[in-house]
Parts: structure tokens; sequence; C-alpha cells
């Protein structure tokens, strides 16, 4: 018996120790205003992708990520500290995108990242800077054409953890099993050894892919509508309004529709005019 | 910590049970593969120590991770195809079983080699010397050690989270990114693996003190 207290008290210590350090702490990183930071140091942070074809990935030859993310991060910067400003890039996954700008290691996340009204609990988020839309990816000659062919037990779709993508599955084909996987070159490389019968996330993430990946195409049209935004802590509204300005700054001068021509030009089956902005 | 409880019970007990399933499972194959390996390195017979110290060198050096991905990926493609829980499984299996062989490896080799030699004087078989005489005293040996890669084995099955083999860290994964309430998910997911290595630690721990008297 006395040994079963024991046990109780570590596990209870141990416990109360976990609550204190994440109590503690004066004034986190996350609370201190990013504009007047930003103008100091003349950097702001950006979590992007770097695992996502056309949005962010990591070129290895010169170890810099690159994407449509990245040049609209990159614009913004400069609408926002003048030409010499400077954008900092780290590289965030969908599940660890979140907690890093939580706990202030990046000022904002441009990373693929949808809208939803869930997220507005946690994050603030500035107006879309690209409309996407879920769809699938399939082997060439697959029998599924589109969601409701999804719709049997023992389908299995693949997906990736913290994307939205997956509840919207749970939505669309109810029978089908979802299998999450950390990141979405790990999805593909599961879609390739068949672990799934399609992958789904955002349509202009998949164009990547089957760019990518000769073999595979995109099917089925989209079934959601996914807004992405930029994330920004809660509190931080004047750096929100300036995301906003540098963002609508950046439409209006035409820069925003080189960028997305730059990116989704060339680009089979995704036609870029009707996402420009004016 | 106590609403992440409420809300996601289901899938907490769901990654719970997928867990200590892959635990039991793989405890028992790589006991079983790790003795046996450790029997053939200590065999007479030069061919078997020889398969013997590959098969331990080989997975001792290689992570976790890079196993199961192979399971995982290639295996699928080229052989059978297996899910995440098996690949998960498998891989965690031959990982562990060369930890255990070179525990149980160390603990024949304690053994007072006259203990060996009085068994095969006295008309034993190598096995049934190994069996009878050997084992036995060498599993008292090792029991602290083989408790140390018990432990290491409930908690290197979250790998199966990376291949989505529905454990307590995939659960994690999943419920942390859903609630947004990272900090609160981690920390129930910690607590129940607690669950499971806590009374297996006691258990050793007991089981040493039985052994030892």
């Amino acid at each position: 018996m006395k040994k079963v207290f024991r046990l109780v008290g570590i596990v209870l210590s141990s416990l109360v120790v976990l609550v204190m350090l994440t109590a503690c702490g004066s004034k986190p990183l996350s609370a201190q205003n990013v504009v007047t930071r930003a103008k100091q140091s003349n950097t702001i942070t950006w979590g992007v992708k770097a695992d996502t074809k056309l949005f962010g990935l990591m070129d290895v030859k010169d170890d810099t990520i690159k994407g449509f993310d990245v040049d609209i991060a990159k614009a913004i910067t400069k609408q926002i500290l003048g030409p010499k400003g400077k954008a900092k890039f780290v590289q965030v996954t969908s599940q660890t995108r979140m907690p890093l700008l939580k706990n202030g290691n990046i000022d904002a996340i441009i990373a693929t990242m949808t809208i939803t009204p869930e997220r507005e609990k946690q994050v603030d988020f500035s107006k879309s800077y690209f409309d996407a839309g879920q769809s699938l990816l399939v082997k060439d000659g697959s029998p599924i054409k589109n969601i409701k062919d999804l719709n049997k037990t023992g389908t299995v779709v693949l997906g990736v953890v913290g994307s939205n993508s997956v509840q919207n599955v749970a939505l669309h084909a109810p029978k089908a099993k979802v299998l999450q996987l950390t990141d979405y070159a790990q999805a593909m490389t599961a879609l390739k050894s068949g672990q799934g019968a399609a992958l789904t996330t955002d349509n202009g993430i998949l164009y990547g892919m089957a760019v990518e990946n000769p073999g595979y195409q995109v099917v089925g049209g989209t079934f959601t509508k996914e807004p992405y935004g930029i994330a920004i802590n809660k509190g931080q509204s004047e750096f929100k309004g300036d995301v906003n300005k540098g963002l609508r700054a950046i439409e209006k001068s035409g820069e925003y529709n080189r960028i997305l021509k730059k990116w989704f030009g060339n680009v089979k089956g995704f036609n870029y005019k009707e996402m420009e902005r004016h | 910590m106590i609403s992440i409880f409420q809300n996601y019970g289901g899938e907490l007990l769901q990654g719970f049970g997928q867990t200590l399933l892959c635990s039991v499972i793989a405890l028992f194959f790589s006991l079983i593969i790790g003795s046996m390996f450790a029997i053939f390195e200590t065999t007479p017979i030069k061919f078997l120590r020889v398969i013997a110290r590959i098969y331990i060198e080989v997975f001792r050096n290689i992570p976790l991770l890079v196993i199961t991905m192979f399971f995982f990926v290639v295996i699928p493609m080229f052989v059978v195809k297996i899910g995440g829980f098996t690949a998960g499984t498998i891989g965690l299996t031959i990982y562990t079983s060369a930890f255990i062989a070179e525990t149980v490896r160390a603990g024949i080799q304690s053994v007072d080699p006259g203990q060996m030699e009085g068994a095969r004087a006295n008309g034993l078989s190598f096995w049934q010397a190994m069996r009878y005489i050997v084992l036995p005293q060498a599993f008292r040996y090792v029991i602290p050690p083989l408790g140390n890669q018990f432990i290491n084995l409930v908690k290197n099955s979250s790998v199966l989270a990376f291949v989505a083999g529905f454990d307590l860290m995939y659960q994690g994964n999943v419920i942390a990114s859903d609630s947004l309430s990272t900090m609160s998910t981690y920390m129930c997911v910690g607590v129940l693996y607690l669950v499971i290595t806590m009374p297996l630690s006691y258990w050793m721990r007991h089981l040493e003190k039985k052994l030892a008297s």
C-alpha cells in the first residue's frame, strides 16, 4: 500500500512541476508588439512550409525556401518595413505552425493555412491571400474520379495531421478511413507505396505534387472552399492592419498577379487567370 | 487537461489500446527473437555466430524510424501490402530484439562457464544444458537491463505515429491539432504512457527482488 502511495506521489509531483513550468514566465514573446519589434530589428519572421511545391519548398541547392507563400511574404514585408526590410523564414508544418506562432518563434504564419472559425478562436487571420479548394490526387488510371467514389467502407484516404482537409473527408465521405501522416512528402510516399487510394488536401498543393510526380493527377475538381489567410497572434491588431494594408497594396500594384503567374502560370489544369486580383 | 479527456476520451482510449497491443506483441516476439540470437552468439557453431553478429550489428545501429519506414514504404511497394500498425510493430520488434540479444548474451556469458562444462560432463547436450542450466541463471542476471529494454520498447512504440499506426502518439498529434491546445494534449499523452510504463517498471523491480533472494 505504501508503495502505491509513493507511486501516486511521484506522478502528482511531476505534474505539479509541469504546470508550474507553464504558468511562470513574465511576458511571453508572443505578447510583445510585433510591429515595434520588427521595426527595431528591421526583420519580420514568417513561418512557411518547406515541403510544399509551389507554396514553400526547400531548394537544397542554395538552402533557401522558395514558393508563392514566400514571395507574398517578402512583398508584404517590403510594404511594412520599406524596401530594405528583411523577411526571415522559419519552416513549419501543419502541425507545428500554431505552437510556433503562439510561443513567439514566428511573427506570422503564411503556410497554406485555411481560415476556419475553429482557428479564428485561437489566432487572428488577415484577409484571404489565395482561394484554394480541396481536391484529390490519385494515380493515373485510378477508378476514383471524385470524392463520392471514396465513400465506401475499406477505402483509405491519406491526409496530413493538422490540416482541416481530413475533417472535410469525414463530412463528404464518412465511410472512408483517413490516415494522417506527418507531412506532405510522407503522405506522397505513402500514396506511392499504396497505403491509400487517394491523397487529399488543397488543390494548389496537389497540383504542385502532380508536377513533381509524373503518373499522378488531380481529379474531381474542388469540393470545399479553402481561403488561405496569414495567421497572426491575438492582440496584434496593429500588425494585422499592416499586413492587410500590405496585401492590398501588392494586389493593386500588380505584384500579386506577377507572383501568381510566376508560380502557377505553367501548372497543367490550373487556371491562374481566374485567381488574379486587381 | 480534463477537457481533453472529456472531449477526446474515445480517441485517447483507442490510442492507448493500440500502443498497449503493439507493445505486448513486440515485447513477446522481441524477447523470443532476441533470446534466440543471444544463444546463436554463444554457440560453438561459427556460422550461427556470424549470422547473429550481423543481425545484431545491423539492426542495433540503424535508427528505429528508418527500419519502420522501410516496412511502411518499401515492403508494400514490392512484397506484400502491410499497414502502418503492422509495419511499426515489425520495426519495433526487430529493433528491440537486437538490444535484447545483446542483453541476454551478456547474461549467458556472466554465468560461470563451469556450469556449462558440468552440465555437458553429465551428459546433457548443448541445447539441453542451455535450456535447463544456463538460461534460467542468465535470465536472473539480466532482469534489470531487460526491464530497461521493455520500458524503452513501450516508449519507442511512439514511432507508430509516423506511419499512421493509430497509437497514443498519433492520436495525440491529431487531438493537438484539432483542439489546438498542444500543451495539455501532450500532457495527457504523457500521463497515459506513464500508466503503461510505471507498473512495468515496478513489476520489474519486484521480480528482481524476488529472484535475488
